[in-house]
């Protein structure tokens, strides 16, 4: 890969730590709770989301010069939807488990704040390219902790990491036991609290 | 600013633009869709019935449709419980109470099982998915849900091994011939009684729900099956 540029460069990895969409700004909280319970659905979800995102910042960045003011919203949104409509019939077609497990939740991929946010506040100002990385920078931040939720809460509530069980019998036989709160909704509220908590801690960022 | 004119052109040239795209994807993948479904009940079936797949490996979709064609039999019933000719893919079991399509599993002519197609209201949503019943036509084999968009974790733990597993083996005859169906107990079920399995705690008015259904669903094949208990069939 061409070195990228100083800019462009912040575009890709300030989603990913400095400026997350998720623990910093907060967005795209919803599939976060709906999708953590295993890892299998966070990453495919993960890459939903990277690709609809990545792909709906270049093509509105494109198209950004052409677009009338007035109704660029929805002009956004159906670049958005159809990405997302596309990706739920791939999914349908090629990983037909998953798309059951994921259901409703690709759908509402369109309404994630984060699709929404960096189209209007990126893309339509910055150029195609940097659009793209803006957009896979994001999608990966936004992964990254979709994926640590899903971790732990799979670990702690199931006992297995991506389907493979990881805690030894010894342990269950001497009295531990999944954690049934980590499976529900509140567990992945703890997880991601913790996640924020810890975050911000380590990038010094004070409310204001 | 753009004109109106410009902002009425552009955004029909997007909306025909998208709208072709995606009718163009939806129509080459829908044929692997739709067989994905078709696969997916296929499964359904053999696992209610007892089948599956051999140490870790999952089942591929070959696998699946081999097992089928080599095992299971389908067809449908009529409301008395005769075979007709109807093909059991033409069935939608939701609109159509009078045709029952009926899965039986089948080997050199002697019958290892039925499975009926059940459905039903829980608490959020209409469950879906097989009962599977012995060839003496009283006890249950398995049970398994497909779709269904009840809580995970409370609700949606009728997809689980722990729940579908409790059902083997139960009776939902009476001693005296009478369809009881199988009761969903609060808690834990009586182990001396055949006729209940544990319910799910939390999930009161799903496992109502399912007991309710079973019982309406298997009241529609009960000809057929008191047939089969006379050795009519």
């Amino acid at each position: 890969m061409a070195v990228l540029d100083k800019k462009s460069k912040e575009a890709l990895t300030d989603p990913l730590m400095k400026n997350n969409p998720i623990s910093l700004q907060v967005l795209g909280i919803c599939s976060a709770l709906a999708v953590t319970v295993q890892l299998n659905t966070a990453v495919v979800m993960t890459l939903a989301v990277v690709s609809v995102l990545s792909i709906s910042n270049t093509v509105i960045s494109i198209l950004r010069k052409m677009i009338p003011g007035k109704v660029r919203i929805i002009v956004q949104l159906s670049v958005i939807a159809s990405l997302v409509i596309l990706t739920d019939q791939i999914l349908q077609a090629y990983m037909y488990d998953i798309s059951k497990q994921l259901s409703v939740f690709v759908s509402l991929i369109i309404t994630n704040c984060i699709v929404m946010g960096r189209a209007e506040a990126f893309a339509m100002q910055n150029a195609p390219g940097k659009s793209f990385l803006d957009g896979l920078g994001n999608g990966l931040g936004y992964g990254g902790i979709l994926i640590s939720v899903a971790f732990f809460r799979e670990l702690l509530g199931s006992g297995t990491v991506y389907g493979i069980p990881v805690i030894p019998d010894s342990f269950y036989a001497a009295g531990y036991q999944n954690m049934g709160l980590m499976v529900l909704s509140p567990g992945a509220f703890i997880i991601l609290g913790l996640i924020v908590w810890a975050q911000r801690m380590v990038s010094g960022v004070e409310e204001e | 600013m753009h004109s109106n004119s410009y902002t009425i052109v552009f955004t029909s040239i997007v909306t025909i633009i998208l709208g072709g795209f995606l009718s163009v994807a939806a129509g080459t993948l829908k044929e692997i869709q739709e067989l994905n479904v078709e696969n997916d009940s296929k499964k359904n079936i053999l696992s209610s019935l007892g089948y599956e797949p051999n140490s870790d490996q999952l089942w591929t979709s070959d696998d699946i449709t081999k097992l089928f064609e080599l095992n299971i039999e389908a067809y449908v019933l009529n409301s008395n419980g005769e075979r007709t000719n109807t093909d059991p893919a033409t069935i939608n079991t939701e609109v159509d109470k009078e045709n029952l399509p009926i899965y039986v599993d089948k080997k050199d002519g002697i019958v290892n099982g039925y499975a009926i197609p059940i459905s039903g209201k829980g608490l959020w949503s209409t469950l879906y998915g097989y009962f599977a019943i012995e060839p003496d036509g009283v006890t249950a084999k398995g049970i398994t849900f497909y779709a269904h968009k009840e809580t995970p974790g409370l609700g949606g733990e009728v997809e689980k091994p722990w729940f579908q597993n409790n059902f083997v083996g139960k009776r939902f005859i009476d001693e005296d011939g009478n369809l009881v169906g199988i009761k969903v107990i609060k808690g834990k079920a009586d182990p001396g009684s055949p006729y209940e399995v544990d319910g799910i705690s939390g999930a009161t008015i799903t496992s109502k729900g399912l007991e309710s259904f079973l019982v309406d669903d298997l009241e529609k094949y009960e000809p057929f099956f008191r047939k089969i208990r006379s050795g009519g069939v």
